[in-house]
């Protein structure tokens, strides 16, 4: 299964037309794939407060959004998800590259990994953790079910998720 | 001019538009001036009301003014170039320039200094940056809106508020409110 190609697939499934980007390697290929898409329109954003910001204001004009990032983003942007996205209401999915997990070489990065579900939990942001590659079948359902809700979701992919960091 | 003033006088510009006003302030000034429909008011989240009004703009055709100040703008620098580099020719952002933090207590920024938001927007890409007087932003405006062309305005302006009451609106209202007027 190519999961970049589910995971694009799902969101145009979903109505998904509107998605910013932080990247990380582990995103590369989804990022690769949605840029593909005639039906996404792709906006890079230089930080994930801003990318939110961005993702408000298309869901106002009518879009589907949805926000692709690393997990350090969740120290950026607890402000953001407080005070715009969950006080306006409105639904967010955000597909996060899991850092700091099971083969995960930078030493770094389990610093924000240990407190990463906490912060979600603590902020009660519903949180779903990809571990194996099948796991990818719930995109769909997850999606549905953030437009259904109006909430951000996260949705923690791992290195062993996506086949190892950057052995893909 | 203070900004209260700035947007008492451009509110008959902007009724007829879609306004994301920035936090705090100038919020509070737009709905005690013209509060309708069409203004979308922030009540946190500092600095995005760029953002906000760039993805705005990129997804639907009607204009849109972002209303943000040089404090936010400098909290937000990123917006810039992701402005410039996704051109949205029915999106304005209005900086109203006056040096400070007027919401915090018009502590200075480094746009009162050394720092010219003007040259930061244009070396970050921006293709229509127009800097102008407190006096003249109603005009820089009303030509932006009728060039159709993405425009940044630096609008320099004196620091100073007037006392008035915060908003109480529920966000939920308001958002909904707001997207209305969008698809109306």
């Amino acid at each position: 299964m190519n999961i970049d190609k589910k995971i694009t697939d799902d969101l145009v499934a979903n109505g998904v037309s509107f998605v910013t980007t932080v990247p990380c390697k582990q995103l590369a290929g989804v990022i690769e794939e949605i840029d593909e898409r005639d039906e996404i329109f792709h906006i890079p954003s230089n930080k994930e407060d801003e990318g939110m910001g961005l993702c408000a204001g298309a869901f106002m004009g009518g879009k589907r959004p949805a926000i692709i990032m690393q997990n350090t983003a969740i120290g950026v942007t607890i402000n953001t998800l407080a005070t715009l996205i969950q006080y306006y209401r409105m639904p967010l999915p955000m597909l996060i590259s899991y850092r700091g997990e099971l083969r995960e070489p930078v030493a770094c990065q389990v610093e924000m990994a240990v407190h990463t579900k906490a912060l979600l939990a603590q902020m009660n942001v519903p949180t779903y953790h990809f571990h194996h590659q099948s796991d990818v079948e719930e995109f769909d359902a997850i999606l549905k079910y953030t437009f259904m809700c109006n909430k951000p979701v996260a949705i923690l992919t791992d290195a062993n998720f996506w086949g190892g960091y950057g052995d893909q | 001019m203070i900004r209260s003033e700035i947007l008492r006088e451009i509110a008959p510009i902007l009724h007829d538009h879609l306004v994301v006003c920035n936090i705090g302030l100038p919020s509070q000034e737009m709905h005690l001036i013209d509060d309708n429909a069409r203004n979308f008011y922030m009540l946190g989240t500092m600095g995005l009301s760029s953002s906000i009004g760039l993805g705005l703009a990129l997804s639907q055709p009607k204009t849109v003014i972002s209303i943000d100040g040089d404090g936010s703008v400098l909290t937000n620098l990123g917006t810039l170039p992701t402005i410039a580099n996704n051109v949205a020719d029915n999106y304005i952002l209005l900086i109203i320039d006056n040096g400070s933090y007027g919401s915090t207590g018009d502590q200075p920024t480094y746009a009162g200094k050394k720092t010219k938001l003007e040259a930061v927007a244009s070396a970050c890409g921006c293709e229509n940056v127009v800097t102008c007087k407190d006096v003249d932003t109603g005009k820089a405006l009303q030509v932006a809106i009728d060039s159709k062309q993405m425009t940044i305005i630096v609008s320099k302006c004196d620091s100073g508020n007037i006392k008035l009451p915060v908003i109480t609106m529920d966000p939920v209202v308001i958002r909904d409110r707001f997207m209305k007027a969008v698809s109306a």
